[in-house]
């Protein structure tokens, strides 16, 4: 299989789904002449042409509402935001026209838009650009949320994602674009809402999901040779819909939780999982579930000190220990 | 009233003409003058006698009455092609009525039953008929505008010849939303018409402490957008005014602002006590004067289309058909605790062709 970055997984996925459907249309700030603020388009304009890959103003209210009334008509828009943490001043379009139009129609009018971008900390640019707001996503029923942690993920994710009928919210990570990893030649797609086993093992789950996926499976490697301990990793994919069957199978095997998260602790993924791990696995629990967020404040500008604030192998490698103790 | 500023829109090119004559006006047949006057009488009794159910409480929440300013809903929508579109924001009953929605679901919409046009899960301000090119019914103020901008991006990318008209109140002109649905449709050149309803109250805040600037429409010409005032009281004016931006959306795809002066006698709500920023004289003296009812009441009679007989017949049938949408209403069912959760995900309905897996749902 190729080697190719998860910057290259995601171009080759609305690459793929541009040749594929003629409705699908690339939209964002900087994504076409630019080539993306992240480079992620990059050559998309030149291939496909500005009436597909478009440019817009720093408008994210205006465009983003405008993509969810065009899929309104059919229109398969796919638009970037260059960075989620944007999505506060788009929030009334995102989370209540694309939410709640299905629903506030008796089902008349389907919203098939998808809106991604990086959502993550760690890249020193402070409290302003480093939401990841996945759980504030998903606590609005009538969308999907998927947070790929692999170059494989994003783009099968990512193909799903954009023949969807339902609005998807694709949250990447600036931190994973050059990272490399395998990814199947032709097409390759992945089902929203399936979790995938990055690593098998027999005395500790650790539940995660997004760059958080990468940390663990460092931290994994560390707690097998330093500490004799069997982690298996459950990385979630897909916020919602949610593979929670996965999930309380590997718990059932290890008896033990950790739940590792680029979110703040409350009301996050992380607490959602433990009540529903809690109630559906009581028996299976050896211990308490642990959960490993991101130190809980607004995200600190200071480069040494941010990466103490989220989640790193050093910080999963001390909540393991504890979570088996 | 605020004094109005001269649109972009050529108005000596209108000298010596009245809307009546206006070539869209003149070319409608007797019956064609009529159906435009029983659709507004049939909005009328279709909010008087939802006013009823309110006051009875068959109705919950809130009910934004669209009475005094049904020539506007009603010559906008008569100009409606295949494929022109609709989007408006929660005072939208005339709306829905101007584009041929049957008055029994949207009744019984705003009695919460499953028979609504919604099936009792958006209410009074979100009724939709996407087969009517009529997108909603929208609760946010300016919120439906990027969405209106939207259909048109849809109609242009697809090459079609039509235009959406994006409907809000003059409370909405100052939502940023509406400034970036503006500079959008500016710059790619997007069919769609902004049409301010301007009933002259933000809720109960008047445009002169809400608004800055010399007009509403004015605003246009910062995105270099023609714009337009019109009286709303004339249901031939409405007309007229629209059909030259209309024209010019399908035909050249460009948008336009049209700030359309109209009047609301019922409070914002039914819940407002509409006695703390307006005086009874003004909405008796708007009654009496520009009653957009009674004005093309009294054309038609001078144009001999309508007679008194002609006249009450409309105005019966449409209190019986309001009665008959109320009746629909009273004896249908409500939706079931089930149907909570239908019609949330395009994938749950679908269940057949559901590719996803896993949890859509997270009750306990």
């Amino acid at each position: 299989m190729p080697l190719i970055t998860y910057r290259e997984a995601i171009r080759h996925a609305l690459a793929e789904e541009l040749e594929r459907d003629a409705n699908v249309v690339v939209m964002g700030e900087e994504v076409a002449q630019f080539n993306g603020a992240y480079k992620v388009t990059e050559g998309l304009l030149a291939r496909f042409g500005p009436k597909r890959i478009v440019d817009t103003p720093i408008s994210e209210a205006g465009f983003i509402g405008m993509g969810i009334g065009a899929s309104m008509l059919g229109i398969r828009p796919v638009m970037e935001l260059m960075f989620w943490s944007f999505y506060s001043v788009a929030f009334d379009q995102i989370l209540n026209n694309a939410a709640n139009v299905r629903y506030m129609s008796g089902g008349k009018i389907n919203c098939p838009i998808v809106v991604r971008g990086p959502a993550n900390g760690g890249t020193n640019v402070g409290a302003t650009h480093s939401h990841t707001p996945e759980n504030v996503l998903a606590n609005h029923p009538g969308v999907k949320v998927v947070v790929p942690a692999t170059a494989a993920d994003a783009k099968g994710l990512l193909k799903s994602a954009i023949r969807d009928n339902d609005p998807v919210f694709f949250l990447e990570n600036t931190l994973l674009y050059g990272e490399k990893g395998e990814v199947p030649e032709g097409e390759h797609v992945v089902p929203l809402g399936k979790a995938d086993v990055k690593r098998e093992g027999t005395d500790l789950t650790i539940v995660t999901y997004g760059r958080s996926v990468l940390h663990s499976l460092k931290a994994a490697e560390v707690l097998e040779k330093e500490h004799d301990l069997s982690v298996e990793i459950v990385d979630l994919r897909s916020i919602r819909p949610l593979d929670i069957d996965t999930v309380l199978k590997s718990v059932a095997k290890t008896h033990r939780v950790l739940i590792v998260e680029e979110q703040k602790p409350f009301a996050s993924v992380g607490s959602q999982l433990s009540d529903m791990i809690q109630r559906m696995a009581f028996d299976e629990l050896d211990g308490p579930i642990h959960r490993l967020s991101t130190v809980d404040a607004p995200a600190i500008y200071s480069p040494p000190v941010e990466t103490e604030q989220l989640p790193n192998p050093q910080r999963v490698l001390k909540a393991a220990l504890a979570a088996v103790k | 009233m605020s004094k109005k500023p001269t649109a972009t829109a050529d108005k000596k090119a209108d000298a010596g003409t009245t809307p009546a004559s206006a070539p869209i006006n003149a070319q409608l047949t007797k019956e064609q003058r009529i159906e435009l006057y029983r659709q507004m009488v049939r909005i009328r009794r279709f909010e008087e006698r939802s006013l009823r159910a309110y006051q009875a409480k068959k109705i919950g929440g809130f009910l934004h009455l669209y009475i005094g300013q049904e020539a506007v809903a009603v010559g906008c929508c008569s100009l409606m092609g295949k494929n022109d579109h609709v989007i408006t924001a929660y005072r939208d009953h005339g709306h829905a009525i101007a584009v041929g929605m049957d008055t029994k679901p949207l009744m019984a919409e705003l009695y919460g039953k499953v028979t609504g046009c919604s099936k009792g899960k958006g209410g009074s301000m979100h009724y939709f008929e996407p087969s009517m090119n009529f997108w909603g019914g929208h609760g946010i103020v300016g919120g439906q505008i990027p969405l209106g901008t939207g259909l048109a991006y849809a109609l242009k990318y697809q090459g079609l010849k039509g235009a959406a008209m994006a409907f809000m109140g003059d409370g909405a002109v100052n939502q940023g939303a509406v400034h970036e649905a503006y500079n959008l449709a500016a710059l790619w050149d997007l069919p769609v018409i902004f049409v301010i309803e301007n009933n002259r109250y933000s809720m109960g805040t008047s445009q002169e402490r809400s608004s800055a600037g010399p007009g509403l429409a004015q605003r246009a010409e910062a995105y270099g957008m023609e714009w337009a005032t019109c009286d709303g009281h004339d249901v031939y004016a409405v007309r007229a005014t629209m059909d030259k931006f209309l024209t010019r959306a399908r035909e050249q795809s460009k948008p336009a602002v049209v700030e359309i002066d109209t009047y609301r006698y019922r409070g914002h709500s039914v819940a407002d006590p509409d006695k703390t920023y307006r005086d009874k004289a003004e909405i008796e003296e708007y009654q009496r004067t520009k009653d957009p009812i009674t004005l093309f009441q009294r054309t038609l009679v001078d144009e001999g289309v309508l007679n008194d007989a002609l006249i009450e017949q409309i105005d019966t049938e449409a209190r019986a058909e309001a009665d008959a949408a109320a009746d629909f209403s009273e004896a249908s069912p409500y939706p079931t605790v089930e149907d909570i959760q239908k019609d949330v995900y395009w994938e749950v309905d679908h269940a057949d062709k559901r590719t996803s897996e896993g949890r859509l749902f997270f009750d306990n």
